[in-house]
């Protein structure tokens, strides 16, 4: 059967790799950051913390989430020369919450006690489109490897 | 009966009232309903019209006296009505110990009659008492005392009148913060009931026994005011209780759902879950993910959630699930809904994502119950239950459909049939899988991967009839073929939920069903819609419906993030992605309707370009099944812009395929291409018009992996 029964409705082309070696001269539209419109990262432009970054997934939004909001935010406002070194409380609260929750937070003693403000240990919580594991923030923080559980199960990110 | 007794004793002042009510407003011409106007029209604007007054006045009389007997017997007949209904409430009051929630709807109840009564308004249920009604409910404190002792005042009926009445009333007590009275409101509410016993009135009873009902237990089983009401339990709704609960802290939101489960998502039951070796996966309902980690199809376990009872009295807020409930009405003015069991709950927000039923055929429901039950419609968890139940102990089973749902069952159950006897048949009206979706030529190619999953297609079938014959299933084809099976499973659509769109008031849309939203997703003040209800205007691609997993979750959030004032318009684009089988696996954006002309550019594939090799690849692999190795990555002959003849069928491995509306790229597929979903929606966001879409698709490098 012949791939195409109207050439103009559906066109076919085949390409070989060198076909497309060539750099593309497609144009885009430059990308504007502070577009309110579009999807934040884990940071905003303003500097503060998007509370609702599918990379956070449910974490902000979970039983633990204002012991969460309160440590994270410590962390990320901390001025101190070891970053987030006055917010030992706050993730000790963080942390005594998430006990309470085993099925959500499964406790992974090296990285719960991490100050460094991941909190990569809760897995099954928070959520991340496929969509989103492409455009994974870029400016979020190093330590931040904040895994995201998946909304959606053909998500790659781990979720633990 | 005590009840027969005041409600003669209440009709007499009635029917006085109504009189008189009756000649007052004649000369009240503007505040009518238009039930008088048609009685009594000639005297409307005078009761000296410039022709013969005598006549007019016997005219006058005549038409009075009409509107007493209608009214009569009006009032006679929802008195019976609500005898029943009345005892029925009395009964149920009396064997709970009451306790008062809130005194809120009690006393405006009460005071509405009253204030009725003072407006002296007319016997035909005119919605005229409601606005005056509701300000003079303002002025008596909001307090079991005023109640008592309006409910005992009352000696004239308030006209007949749905649910109008008492409606606005509550709803401007429910503002000022209640103060709760609790010891009198029982008494009062009993008073009260008693009071309207035999009236017309339908509401006022109803709303004091919940108010009575709804205190019973020590904690109120159901918040009787939430913040966040979310209705319906599936994907929109969670992703939005989660954008909630992330924007505003300690926020409570209640999630209504019928369905007896919490939130899960809904992919899995047409694909991973029918590849699942665990022999218990109807009772575990878990799958394994792309990247070898198992997880549950629900998004949260139960710990996540709080119960209902607690919402109210939550430190720090939570999201509670109230399951096997169904939201029957909506008012929108006061603010808050009514369950299937009578229950009412307020709400400062409501987002509505009541998502759809499945579509069946005509033929199907018309063939009686020996066909209904051997039909599945497929959707929630317990079809997925019941499907794998009946497939097990069955020869023969037929899909009915030739899109998403009815393709991906049909490759589960296809791959199913290997181990067993089982005959998967699949029929459409289609020429093939996914007719409507892919173009012409993917169409086919599927069709063929589909087949070789070990279903049997029936394109360009259109179902004339079914018939049940000795424990078989006939369907006959309207092309004169015959079918024989054991089960059909019908997966021919989705009708959105619009049930709320009447007693909402809320509109729905002609052209793709649902309701109708802006880009904002907001129905009225207060009121959004996400997921498959929804029909949104897309600022890009123009007003659609969508019925897709991460669309509800993209509204879902969107909706969740508007609802703490965000006023964020529809913006970031969803997608969805199918896989059919090992081979066949896609993921698409925008608008992808095969109607529209389109441009595909192709590489050939190798066997490193199928969804289980990407997954392969990333190190975590699924466990492979054999397959045959394809031949090595050589180009193939032509890079001209022209259909190449001398290609083999199967020489769509992997590409890219623009859906054009007016030269502009609308949608795109993915073929077998992974991991570039954010430059294809660049593209549809960028709305540009290329020229050479050739160049548009080295953006997508399908060369690489």
């Amino acid at each position: 059967m012949s791939p195409s029964e109207s050439p103009c409705k559906d066109r076919i082309i085949f390409v070989t790799r060198e076909d497309h070696e060539t750099p593309s001269n497609a144009e885009l539209i430059a990308e504007d950051p502070d577009d309110p419109y579009e999807e934040q990262g884990l940071i905003l432009p303003n500097g503060d913390i998007n509370w609702n970054c599918p990379c956070l997934g449910g974490m902000a939004s979970g039983p633990c989430g204002s012991q969460f909001k309160e440590a994270f935010s410590c962390f990320h406002y901390s001025k101190e020369e070891v970053k987030g070194s006055e917010c030992i409380d706050n993730f000790r609260n963080m942390q005594e919450c998430m006990q309470r929750y085993p099925e959500l937070y499964p406790q992974e003693e090296d990285k719960a006690e991490s100050n460094s403000g991941s909190a990569s240990d809760p897995p099954t919580e928070g959520s991340a489109l496929p969509s989103e594991t492409d455009s994974a923030p870029a400016s979020s923080e190093p330590e931040s490897a904040v895994p995201s559980d998946s909304m959606s199960p053909t998500d790659d990110q781990t979720a633990s | 009966m005590l009840k027969c007794r005041t409600a003669w004793k209440k009709l007499a002042p009635l029917a006085r009232a109504s009189s008189t009510v009756c000649r007052q407003n004649v000369r009240r011409t503007g505040l009518t309903n238009g039930r008088i106007p048609a009685l009594v029209p000639a005297a409307h604007m005078s009761t000296g019209p410039a022709g013969g007054g005598g006549g007019e006045n016997r005219l006058y009389f005549a038409l009075v006296g009409a509107a007493f007997v209608a009214t009569g017997i009006y009032a006679y007949r929802t008195v019976k009505g609500d005898k029943q209904r009345y005892q029925e409430r009395i009964d149920e009051i009396s064997s709970r110990p009451s306790k008062a929630t809130e005194s809120d709807p009690e006393p405006p109840a009460a005071e509405a009659p009253e204030t009725a009564a003072v407006e002296a308004a007319e016997p035909e249920a005119v919605p005229e008492p409601e606005p005056q009604a509701a300000p003079s409910a303002e002025e008596p404190s909001p307090s079991a005392p005023d109640a008592e002792a309006a409910a005992p005042s009352e000696t004239t009926e308030p006209p007949p009148e749905p649910s109008a009445p008492s409606e606005p009333s509550p709803a401007d007590l429910t503002e000022p913060p209640p103060a709760p009275v609790v010891e009198s409101e029982p008494p009062a509410a009993a008073a009260a009931a008693e009071s309207p016993a035999a009236e017309p009135a339908e509401p006022q009873p109803e709303v004091v026994a919940e108010s009575a009902v709804e205190a019973v237990p020590a904690l109120p089983k159901v918040p009787s005011h939430t913040p966040y009401l979310l209705i319906g339990g599936g994907t929109a709704s969670f992703a939005a209780a989660r954008s909630i609960r992330a924007r505003d802290p300690n926020a409570k939101v209640l999630i209504v759902t019928d369905e007896p489960d919490l939130p899960y998502m809904r992919p899995p039951l047409s694909k991973e879950l029918w590849f699942s070796d665990d022999p218990s996966v109807t009772d575990t309902l878990r799958f394994k993910q792309w990247n070898g980690k198992e997880r549950s199809i629900y998004f949260q376990p139960a710990s996540f959630y709080i119960s209902p009872e607690e919402l109210d009295s939550a430190e720090n807020g939570g999201v509670a699930v109230l399951t096997g409930k169904k939201v029957v009405h909506m008012d929108v003015r006061g603010n808050k809904v009514k369950l299937d069991d009578e229950t009412e709950i307020s709400y400062d927000k409501c987002l509505i994502a009541t998502g759809g039923v499945p579509r069946n055929l005509q033929v199907i429901e018309r063939a009686g119950d020996e066909v209904m039950k051997r039909t599945t419609l497929f959707r929630k968890i317990e079809d997925f239950k019941a499907l794998d139940k009946v497939s097990r102990n069955i020869q023969s089973v037929t899909i009915i459909g030739g899109g998403f749902l009815g393709s991906e069952l049909a490759c589960a159950l296809g791959r199913r049939s290997n181990e067993s006897d089982l005959e998967v048949i699949q029929m459409f009206p289609e020429k093939g899988n996914m007719g409507k979706v892919l173009p012409e030529y993917l169409s086919n190619w599927t069709t063929a991967k589909v087949k070789r999953e070990g279903v049997k297609v029936i394109a360009e079938a259109l179902v004339k009839s079914v018939t049940c014959k000795d424990d078989k299933l006939e369907i006959q084809l309207k092309d004169g073929r015959l079918v024989k099976t054991d089960h059909i499973v019908a997966a021919v659509g989705l009708e959105p939920n619009v049930d709320l769109a009447k007693s909402a008031g809320l509109e729905v849309d002609s052209d793709f069903g649902g309701y109708r939203v802006n880009a904002e997703l907001q129905a009225r003040s207060n009121i959004w819609v996400a997921g498959d209800a929804a029909c949104f205007y897309d600022i890009r691609l123009g007003r659609r419906r969508v019925e897709h997993h991460d669309h509800a979750v993209v509204s879902g959030r969107l909706a969740g993030e508007n609802m703490t004032g965000a006023n964020k318009p529809y913006w970031h684009q969803s997608m969805f992605w199918s896989d059919l089988g090992p081979d066949v696996g896609y993921e698409a954006i925008g608008i992808v309707d095969s109607s529209l002309p389109t441009v595909g550019v192709f590489a050939k594939a190798t066997a490193k370009d199928t969804p289980k090799a990407a997954t392969e690849e990333s190190g975590t692999g699924i466990r492979s099944e054999s397959e045959t190795e394809d031949t090595a990555v050589s180009p193939v002959a032509s890079s001209l812009p022209a259909p190449v003849v001398q290609q083999n069928k199967d020489d769509y491995g992997k590409g890219v395929i623009f859906y054009l509306r007016d030269k502009v790229v609308v949608g795109i597929i993915l073929w077998n291409v992974f991991n570039r979903m954010p430059i294809a929606r660049k593209i549809i966001k960028d709305g540009e018009e290329h020229a050479d879409l050739n160049e548009v698709a080295k953006l997508f490098n399908i060369h690489e992996d």
